[in-house]
């Protein structure tokens, strides 16, 4: 599983990257993360506001930090 | 007294709460005073004095700046949290023509939006099929007007001029983007930015009353972080033009009489980058100095409408003519602001 974290560095980027690791932490799910940061490469993915969060290729949520448990409920499975 | 006079007593008691409410509250007139008393008292100066004025215009108007900052950035980023980029985006593919321009430009002032945001707005804006015209609008209005730098005209000029600039604003805005889009320069627009997918999530329904408040604060902090600096050289600036710079070369430079005052403004302005909250300051006191309000209000939008980084940015979605368009559409736009409110400035003051 590939999670992409979308956004120019800016410090909800970065909350929104230690969620995401907690998450695959406490799922134990074998998942690689990846940062984008190019602004024309996160556009690319068609949201509007950062950070944007992408879940192996799926665009799962934009402008908002997620807390860890939303990512662990994205990543299993409602 | 007879009861007659009731009526206009009251009527004249309510002007004067009005008055009171706007110099205490939006001028802060009690932090006047307050730093006043420092000057004189903490630091045995005389704000009178050229380095007493000085030290007075530097505490005073910082602090006003970060008061009303705060409050302003608290109260307008939770109706922002109504408004994201998707809901905004659905909103003007349902309307078309004029109506969608002036619905874009309105809307312009209150999305959450700075200059690093500009790419990913103009490409879902564009990829999602909104005309150029509109999206235009929505890229001129967004930095150059919006609810708390009107707040802030308020406080450091007056009520008359913050809405004329609004008004004026919007025009520029409406007008720019109409004619953009008579320009039929679709053939202009990179063509990946046609070819990226639209995702609409929207967390509209998700979001807590509680999560907007904590949006809303999270967002005092980012913009706060963000803009510091620019406010403390901007006031800087300020209280150097207010009581070191001698009035005879300001007004030889930009005086009011002088006819390219407004071409210097802009052509200083544009390349510059700078929060409008740091320019408001240079504004103020340029205006002091005897600088016309137009050359004045010119230097503020040149430098919050247009700049070298956010022109690089935009360059990379869309092929030179049309980044030529919009800069030549704003810059002569901002120009003529300059004059017309040179020309009836009297009106406002």
């Amino acid at each position: 599983m590939i999670i992409k974290i979308l956004g120019s560095g800016c410090k909800k980027c970065v909350a929104l990257m230690d969620n995401a690791k907690a998450a695959i932490h406490a799922t134990a799910i074998d998942a690689q993360i990846e940062k984008i940061t190019d602004i024309v490469d996160i556009a690319s993915y068609g949201i509007m506001s950062t950070p944007g969060l992408v879940i192996d290729e799926k665009v799962v949520s934009s402008g908002r930090v997620l807390s860890a448990s939303e990512i662990e409920t994205l990543l299993t499975g409602p | 007294m007879g009861p007659r006079s009731v009526g206009p007593q009251w009527g004249f008691r309510m002007g004067n709460v009005f008055v009171w409410l706007n110099d205490q509250l939006l001028r802060m007139q009690w932090l006047s005073d307050l730093t006043a008393l420092l000057v004189r008292g903490g630091f045995g100066l005389d704000p009178a004095s050229q380095i007493g004025g000085s030290v007075h215009f530097f505490i005073y108007d910082v602090i006003k700046i970060f008061i009303l900052l705060s409050v302003l950035i608290f109260s307008i980023s939770y109706v922002q949290s109504y408004f994201p980029p998707e809901r905004t985006r659905r909103i003007l593919g349902e309307r078309q023509g004029l109506g969608a321009n002036i619905i874009a430009a309105l809307l312009g002032t209150i999305t959450p939006f700075c200059s690093c945001s500009s790419i990913p707005l103009f490409i879902g804006f564009t990829s999602a099929g909104l005309p150029l015209a509109v999206t235009f609008s929505f890229l001129i209005s967004s930095p150059l007007v919006d609810l708390a730098s009107v707040i802030l005209l308020a406080s450091i000029f007056n009520w008359s001029i913050a809405l004329a600039y609004v008004a004026i604003g919007l025009v520029l805005a409406v007008l720019g983007g109409t004619l953009i889009g008579y320009l039929k320069l679709e053939n202009q627009v990179a063509a990946f930015v046609y070819q990226s997918p639209v995702s609409d999530h929207d967390n509209d329904g998700v979001i807590s009353r509680r999560e907007r408040m904590t949006y809303a604060a999270d967002q005092v902090i980012e913009i706060v972080h963000r803009v510091w600096i620019y406010i403390l050289i901007g006031v800087g600036i300020g209280a150097a033009i207010h009581n070191w710079i001698p009035e005879t070369f300001i007004s030889a430079v930009l005086g009011q009489d002088k006819w390219w005052s407004v071409l210097v403004a802009t052509l200083v302005g544009v390349p510059m980058y700078a929060d409008i909250f740091g320019t408001l300051p240079i504004a103020e006191a340029l205006v002091q100095k005897g600088v016309g309000l137009g050359t004045a209000l010119t230097f503020m939008m040149a430098v919050t409408a247009l700049s070298l980084p956010s022109m690089i940015m935009l360059k990379r979605v869309v092929k030179l003519p049309l980044l030529a368009v919009f800069i030549g559409i704003v810059t002569v736009g901002i120009i003529l602001i300059g004059y017309v409110f040179n020309a009836t400035a009297h009106l406002f003051v």
